[in-house]
């Protein structure tokens, strides 16, 4: 099992980075470089904070474009162009495709942000003259942003199980712009009453939120994110994923490949 | 022993906008293949065959029915490492290069590193690609990829081997490559199962066929029963138009070019044809009798249908 599913693993990462999906890491530098000539013109404290939350938010906007146009074909484009015949006839149970490619694209991704965290830091090095002790806690942003991912590949794995990548794609999108606004749909279910109480309760729950994966904003103000949210959104992060991965294997279980 | 035995095997499709109407693409096929037979599955273009092996694949599942594969239930797991499978015009992942792509198949099988790496080298050498290197499979020719395929089909040296269409597409020398490669394959003693329409292809190397059609079994037999039976007609040729008269009610079918006449008879009737011919002062030019093909069963057994609704 371990065999087979490292080897779906390393062969999605393998394709991801043969398509040139990295590619993306170029037009990240790329975006840093041009808008130093921003920073320098905004004053001192000023610069760092926009270099934070452009940084921060570049990684987690090019992960969120990779997860969905890569995810959205993970399974419908094995199944469309039939390589998934030769899989299947093998000993591999359907369920360890569906977690194998999950796991490939989730590789991609961390491999993806652990480079542009790595830009990141030395774009703060070089615009800002130097990094400080509460730098270290812009990582913890880069960790949010990769449960984020997490969430987005089982997202968009979902969908593609049973949909066309185009569908996908808007399913995928949309739910990730509702998933911005998570705390939101909190807050308007805990002032509702009756009916609409209940129906936005259990839409707060079925949807993602990744408004409370979000502390790009706190991280460029240098504020201290408790160790207790760390664990929290950790957990939310896995028992979501986890939960919408379920979901596909049983859909997947069932298809019949035409 | 028996390799494939497939029971009361079905498939339907809900089709219609509600998809409450029921298309069969595979009517209740039973059928068995002994081990280390060539089993050809023949049928024209939509008859079920695909439906058949993707069946047994687990590509799809049956509406109802079941089939073992060496004795074990065919979604078993443990089957799937000891058969191989060659989908009809495969495409593989074209960002890869051969040998990367018959390690991620062996591994997926459950090979050793070490026997991967050294059945890989014997393999592509053996389907002639020993010098693709690690060249993408996008630049690959058709006859190269559907050599890949074969190779990817037997990386784990399986005890059956299923092949949907595997000349489809190639030119003669791909054929040809092809044909020889299924014949070591055969020679190795491995059973095969696979499905064509070319029915020279057949006949060359199966010792049993199927012939399938509309989605039902229409007959199961042995290739070299169609070569030694006895033939039912004899062609004979033979110069001198002016007999034909008396010899005509006996004639099957008859072409006259000149004065050479082409005549088909019962071979019952041949005595009295070749008598009433030396009668006649006709010069005899061959006596030839017309052999029963795969091509005459298959056109016989895929036209049943046809006869019967025009009977009725």
């Amino acid at each position: 099992m371990t065999s087979r599913l490292s080897a779906i693993t390393w062969n999605t990462f393998r394709e991801a980075v043969r398509d040139r999906v990295l590619y993306n890491l170029v037009l990240f530098v790329l975006l840093l470089v041009a808008s130093a000539p921003l920073f320098s013109q905004i004053s001192i404290g000023l610069e760092k904070l926009m270099l934070v939350n452009v940084g921060l938010s570049s990684i987690s906007l090019f992960g969120v474009i990779i997860a969905i146009f890569v995810g959205i074909g993970l399974v419908s484009k094995e199944i469309e162009k039939k390589t998934l015949y030769t899989i299947l006839s093998r000993p591999v149970r359907r369920w360890e495709f569906i977690v194998g490619k999950y796991l490939g694209l989730l590789l991609t991704l961390v491999v993806n942000t652990a480079l542009m965290t790595v830009g990141f830091y030395l774009a703060l090095l070089i615009f800002i003259n130097g990094l400080k002790r509460a730098d270290a806690m812009l990582l913890v942003a880069v960790y949010f942003i990769v449960l984020q991912f997490m969430m987005m590949v089982a997202i968009t794995l979902l969908f593609s199980t049973f949909s066309t990548p185009i569908f996908s794609a808007i399913f995928a999108f949309a739910l990730y712009v509702i998933g911005t606004f998570g705390e939101d749909l909190k807050n308007f279910a805990a002032m509702s009453h009756g009916a609409t109480k209940w129906l936005a309760m259990g839409a707060s729950y079925i949807m993602p939120n990744f408004a409370s994966l979000n502390v790009i904003a706190q991280a460029a103000h240098e504020q201290n994110v408790g160790s207790g949210l760390i664990f929290s959104n950790t957990v939310y992060a896995l028992l979501y994923s986890l939960a919408v991965t379920v979901a596909a294997v049983m859909i997947f279980e069932r298809r019949n490949l035409k | 022993m028996l390799a494939i035995e497939i029971k009361n095997l079905t498939k339907e499709y809900a089709v219609g906008f509600w998809k409450k109407q029921w298309r069969p693409a595979l009517k209740s096929l039973n059928l068995t293949v002994e081990a280390g037979e060539t089993f050809g599955f023949l049928g024209p273009n939509g008859a079920g065959k695909t439906t058949t092996l993707k069946l047994l694949m687990g590509i799809i599942f049956p509406t109802s029915g079941s089939a073992t594969i060496l004795g074990k239930d065919f979604l078993d797991p443990e089957v799937k490492r000891r058969i191989g499978f060659l989908p009809e015009q495969p495409y593989f992942y074209d960002y890869l290069s051969a040998p990367e792509l018959l390690d991620y198949y062996a591994r997926l099988s459950g090979v050793p590193a070490p026997v991967r790496k050294q059945r890989i080298g014997e393999l592509l050498g053996r389907v002639g690609l020993a010098d693709v290197g690690n060249k993408q499979l996008r630049k690959f020719s058709k006859g190269m990829l559907q050599r890949v395929g074969i190779a990817q089909a037997i990386i784990h040296d399986p005890e059956v081997v299923f092949l949907d269409e595997p000349m489809s597409g190639l030119d003669p020398v791909g054929r040809h490559e092809v044909r020889e490669l299924i014949q070591s394959l055969k020679d190795a003693g491995k059973t095969i199962f696979f499905s064509t329409h070319i029915l020279s292809d057949a006949e060359a190397l199966c010792d049993r066929v199927a012939v399938i059609h509309k989605g039902e079994l229409r007959g199961v037999g042995v290739v070299n029963d169609f070569r030694s039976s006895l033939a039912e007609k004899t062609e004979v040729i033979w110069l001198g138009a002016t007999a034909l008269s008396a010899v005509n009610s006996l004639l099957a079918e008859v072409h006259v070019t000149g004065d050479t006449v082409r005549g088909t008879v019962q071979s019952g009737d041949l005595d009295r044809l070749l008598e009433k011919l030396r009668q006649q002062g006709a010069r005899l030019i061959s006596v030839m009798p017309v052999q029963r093909t795969l091509e005459d069963y298959f056109l016989a057994k895929t036209r049943e249908e046809e006869k019967e609704a025009v009977t009725l």
